[in-house]
């Protein structure tokens, strides 16, 4: 549905005397994301998960360097169709809950996003509150604001905005972050759902653990570059079967394994 | 329970807030170089013997110290009477009254320009940071900002009055004419330019306040989300920003309701309006101590009101605000 291929991003930062200089975030990433499917991209903070998450979306301000070649549905996706596409095909579950408008009660924020996804007013408003009711909200909590809500509830409210977009692909930053093991599964059962109902989803994560359960496919990404992308299926006993160092490495370095630190780990930590 | 206790509190607060501006006020006459009775005789002063002197002193009570003075004026504001101005020789409740009819014309429309247009100029211009728009209204702002409003007030007077003769000189009626004869349109037509002033320079302080807010919110994760929905800038600055931005609008807004009091002090004055700002002039000038009591604490109250209103409207808008009651 989304291929990605040779994404390369460059940001700018001021070195002293105001020279500009360009850092580059992204490095040759390729991706290919189907119908059905849960995508998991792993990699430790600053490994440019959430700028892939907002170069798909055409959400990074200017100035940029991007290069590469984005296609959704077979089309090349350019800024302007992003622009068309954003909240209709594509979506995004925000990493922070302070996406939320603290001053807005959380139906109206739903029905807001059913709005601009193209439903008229009158039924974004019943979408927006039958999606909220598909996500176990109550009619008290519909009519809460952000700050009155807990995290699971509020993560929940961010999910049923990208829910009434009926977007094809849902990307998902870190959606399980801060909350417990229940809210957590929830969460994540909710976009296996969704990925079961034919969309494509995305899930940006640092916790391989929580990925895997629901994804098939999952892109190590570190530093700027994917290390490797596997079956989700290959992440098991010793993880022989993964093909880069790193991934079998970050595999057995988990506390339910061996809890190991391999030599190879060790001489890319020094590295 | 808790509504009645909190009234309480505030209404407590609002009475001790009078005491304390009206000791400040009677100190600060009492400090004043301009004798009274002087001020009181004009250029009769040399027709009046001594003897004639002590006795305008005694009937008005001047030969006690003043604390005793203050003390009387208090028991008699405890009683509803705020005593009589010797400036304009009515009943202090009176001139208030008849002053407050014409200030409030020229206040309130002021207040109401001020706020709306300077709310719409700081939301379109933040919106759009860095645009044309954002240029033009930013640079208005900044100058008018730093404008006082007498000297504008003379520029508008020079411009409109002299030059272009398009508005009248001064007063709120033509000279000559008693007030009850003087029609609508005309009353209007001698309010504009001192409108125009006090709102010119009222715009200012909103606009800059509610545009930082709004470029804030436009940078937010709020706005990121909603771009992310697909809405346009001006999607998010009608449905997100408003709200956000009508905050701090509105506490300067009502916040503003004192700086308007005392701009209109110099705005009636460069324009002759008979307004309460000019009364307040004449009784400083002539040391009328009842009547600049009287309207030092009626600005005090009016202020206070306008402050207590933003706490109110604060909760209102902001959720956040309301105190939770288990």
């Amino acid at each position: 549905m989304l291929t990605i291929e040779h994404l390369t991003l460059q940001l700018p930062y001021y070195a002293p005397w105001w020279r500009r200089r360009w850092a580059e975030v992204l490095s040759d990433v390729s991706l290919e994301l189907h119908p059905g499917e849960v995508h998991a991209v792993v990699g430790a903070s600053g490994a440019g998960k959430s700028l892939l998450a907002h170069a798909l979306l055409g959400l990074l301000p200017e100035p940029k360097r991007q290069t590469g070649r984005l296609t959704f549905h077979r089309q090349v996706l350019t800024a302007a169709r992003q622009r068309q596409l954003r909240g209709r095909e594509l979506a995004l579950i925000p990493q922070s809950l302070d996406a939320l408008d603290p001053l807005v009660r959380s139906q109206r924020q739903v029905s807001w996003a059913a709005n601009r996804a193209g439903d008229a007013r009158a039924n974004a408003w019943q979408a927006a509150g039958q999606a909220l009711t598909h996500y176990q909200l109550d009619e008290r909590s519909k009519q809460a604001f952000p700050h009155e809500l807990s995290g699971g509830m509020a993560r929940r409210v961010l999910v049923a905005m990208a829910h009434v977009s009926h977007a094809q692909l849902i990307i998902a930053d870190e959606p399980s972050v801060g909350l417990d093991p229940q809210q957590r599964d929830r969460v994540l059962d909710a976009l296996a759902a969704l990925a079961r109902q034919g969309k494509a989803v995305l899930l940006i994560t640092h916790d391989l653990r929580h990925a895997l359960p629901i994804a098939q496919r999952v892109t190590l990404m570190r530093q700027g570059r994917c290390v490797e992308t596997a079956f989700a299926s290959a992440f098991q006993g010793d993880g022989d079967t993964l093909a880069t160092d790193y991934a079998q490495a970050l595999w057995q370095a988990l506390p339910d394994n061996h809890f190991g630190v391999t030599p190879t780990a060790q001489a890319q930590n020094v590295a | 329970m808790q509504l009645i206790a909190t009234f309480a509190v505030r209404l407590l607060r609002l009475a001790l807030v009078m005491v304390c501006v009206a000791a400040v006020s009677f100190g600060l006459m009492m400090l004043s170089p301009i004798d009274p009775i002087d001020a009181y005789l004009g250029p009769q002063m040399a027709q009046v013997s001594p003897e004639q002197r002590d006795l305008i002193a005694e009937r008005w009570g001047f030969n006690e110290p003043p604390v005793v003075q203050f003390g009387h004026w208090l028991g008699q504001l405890i009683q509803g009477d705020l005593g009589v101005s010797h400036v304009y020789n009515q009943p202090v409740s009176e001139v208030i009254g008849q002053r407050f009819k014409r200030s409030i014309v020229l206040l309130g429309s002021a207040w109401l320009l001020t706020t709306l247009v300077g709310f719409a100029l700081g939301v379109v211009a933040g919106a759009r940071e860095g645009s044309l728009l954002d240029s033009i209204i930013s640079t208005y702002a900044y100058l008018t900002a730093s404008t006082p409003a007498f000297w504008l007030a003379m520029l508008l007077l020079l411009l409109f009055s002299v030059y272009l003769g398009w508005t009248p000189v001064c007063c709120a009626g033509p000279t000559g004419t008693l007030s009850q004869d003087v029609g609508l349109a005309t009353r209007l037509h001698h309010l504009i330019l001192p409108v125009m002033t006090l709102a010119l320079v009222g715009i200012a302080t909103i606009t800059l306040h509610t545009r930082t807010r709004m470029i804030a919110l436009m940078n937010s994760n709020i706005a990121t989300h909603a771009f992310a929905q697909g809405a346009s800038r001006w999607d998010i600055a009608w449905r997100h920003g408003i709200r956000h931005a009508s905050l701090p609008a509105l506490t300067l807004s009502l916040a503003s309701l004192g700086e308007l009091f005392g701009g209109s002090v110099l705005v009636e004055q460069v324009f002759a309006y008979p307004g309460l700002g000019e009364a307040t002039v004449a009784a400083g000038l002539r040391s009328d101590v009842p009547l600049l009591l009287g309207i030092a604490l009626f600005t005090a109250l009016f202020v206070s009101v306008g402050n207590l209103l933003a706490d109110t409207l604060y909760a209102l808008i902001d959720p956040r605000m309301q105190k939770v009651t288990p």
